[in-house]
């Protein structure tokens, strides 16, 4: 696990652009065209947007699972190319293989690194004490609520304590409350590792909760429209939810959304 | 045997383990449709006033069936029958199931394969069986040739559905934790599509049976349907002819359970 005061982490996208072909002969689709963004050592970026406007396509490129045809990615100076150990990434949806225990689903990538059984032990006791899920370790995803298992998807991404988290709106399928829950247990989590996390979000709300920095992105093709710096200190509380930086906060998110629909 | 109904109707693994209890309860519907379909029988004869070379009364099977098997007239043939069943059954769900991956991972095989596949399954096994008894001769061969092929055909389409409807999301994490071509199989591919290539081996496994009788009939010295023959020709002995059948539905009900229990080993967990 990287210490925070090592600053590693530094992520910078620059004029990213992805095209994805068209379905039967249809026009082809610009999801990213010229995004370009840096997310410093151990901070927390939050990307917002309208639906489609490649948030998630930015995050795919970032972890590595796509190549975009102009543009790159490079965390701490070294270009990301394919996925990489050094970026966990946590899915909107868990992903958790459904035959394999939590304890085997959060040690899964520690196997295909090919860890041995005793220290995929020892870090398997680390991680479930992270998320909380000491108690979960034999019990199968279909046992778990959607917050246990989305906490083990979180457990499997940091397990080979990689120096980015990216998020890709892990805790939409979440109700409300577990949502609140979740999104403080992420800062206190961030707190702990160190490690730099990008999450992309739909909710201004959970956007300003969690983030250093929103980064507010255009309609497709998606580009950046603006950043808005949240300045409500650390550890934060859902009380500070009500704050007047924080409403003054939403209230330019919004306006840069709105201004970003208005032009599409 | 401690099975629970749902064994021997081959419903879908249930979620809990089965207690001794539950398994009691469980049996007594089976031991009493067992005995009112054997009353049924009787009674179709008794009414019926059916000779013994029609339709024998059970008893009279039941007697056949033990002295057959006693006094060592049904033994070697279904000795026979079992090897060729299981050397039939294994190489027919092996290539089965390398084909249906590969039929599941490439448009180009499925292309040219499948209508071949289609045209083979489509011409009885009883027309081709003459045919295959004169390339491969009489003996052993032959027979696992035939079972083979049509245990091949349903356990190949099963992989294929299996292999490709696995969750794009689960394949896409695997890549994203740069799992190896081989790490991707043994860890989401085979684990994933194993309820639906178990499926498959459960139709494969009675059609085995089928098959190596089949094989048989196209010319053979031994096996259970070799005596089927002879007990309706040359023997002319319709209680041993009905204790072979008794056999026959017997070893077919016995690998079903065996991969039913295979199954439950598998992926009753799940």
């Amino acid at each position: 696990m990287s210490a925070p005061g090592l600053a590693t982490g530094r992520l910078v996208a620059d004029d990213l652009l992805v095209t994805f072909p068209g379905a039967g002969g249809a026009a082809s689709t610009v999801a990213l065209d010229g995004l370009g963004l840096a997310v410093e050592a151990g901070e927390v970026v939050a990307l917002i947007g309208p639906n489609g406007c490649g948030k998630s396509t930015f995050l795919r490129v970032a972890a590595g699972l796509l190549r975009p045809e102009r543009g790159s990615v490079v965390l701490d100076g070294v270009p990301v190319v394919e996925p990489d150990g050094r970026i966990g990434l946590v899915f909107q949806e868990p992903r958790l293989l459904p035959w394999r225990s939590v304890a085997d689903n959060v040690t899964y990538p520690l196997e295909l690194a090919g860890w041995p059984r005793e220290r995929r032990r020892a870090r398997l006791a680390q991680l479930l004490e992270l998320v909380g899920l000491e108690a979960a370790s034999a019990l199968r995803p279909a046992q778990l609520s959607g917050g246990m298992r989305q906490r083990a998807a979180l457990a499997r991404a940091l397990a080979l304590s990689p120096q980015v988290l990216l998020l890709d709106e892990p805790f939409s399928a979440l109700d409300a409350l577990t949502r609140e829950r979740f999104n403080l247990e992420l800062l206190r989590l961030h707190e702990r590792t160190g490690t730099t996390v990008v999450i992309v979000t739909h909710s201004i709300p959970e956007a300003i909760l969690v983030a250093d920095r929103v980064i507010v992105m255009t309609p497709r093709p998606g580009r950046v429209a603006a950043e808005v710096r949240i300045e409500a200190p650390k550890p934060r509380t859902l009380e500070q939810l009500d704050q007047a930086i924080v409403s003054r906060a939403a209230a330019e998110i919004r306006a840069h959304l709105e201004l970003g629909e208005a032009v599409a | 045997m401690t099975a629970p109904a749902n064994l021997v109707l081959g419903g879908p693994p249930a979620g809990g383990r089965p207690t001794a209890g539950l398994a009691a309860s469980a049996l007594w519907p089976i031991v009493a449709a067992f005995a009112a379909f054997v009353i049924l029988w009787k009674l179709v004869v008794i009414v019926g006033g059916l000779p013994v070379f029609i339709l024998p009364p059970p008893e009279i099977v039941a007697a056949r069936f033990v002295a057959a098997w006693t006094d060592g007239t049904i033994a070697p043939h279904a000795w026979t029958t079992i090897v060729e069943v299981a050397l039939g059954f294994v190489a027919g769900a092996a290539s089965g199931l390398v084909a249906g991956y590969a039929l599941a991972r490439s448009r180009l095989v499925e292309r040219l394969l499948s209508p071949y596949l289609v045209a083979a399954q489509a011409v009885p096994i009883l027309a081709l069986a003459p045919l295959l008894a004169l390339w491969f001769g009489p003996g052993l061969l032959a027979k696992v040739v035939i079972c083979g092929l049509i245990v091949f055909f349903p356990v190949a389409i099963a992989t294929m559905v299996g292999i490709r409807s696995i969750d794009r999301g689960l394949l896409e994490l695997a890549r994203s934790y740069r799992a190896t071509r081989r790490q991707v199989l043994l860890t989401i591919e085979i684990p994933a599509a194993l309820p639906s290539i178990l499926g498959g081996l459960r139709v494969g496994v009675t059609l085995a049976v089928v098959g190596a009788i089949v094989g048989e009939w196209a010319g053979a010295d031994k096996g259970l349907g070799v005596l089927v023959n002879l007990a309706r020709g040359s023997l002319f002995d319709i209680p041993l002819l009905f204790a072979t059948l008794v056999t026959i539905a017997l070893l077919g009900i016995a690998c079903y359970l065996l991969v039913v229990l295979a199954e439950r080993r598998l992926v009753g967990l799940r």
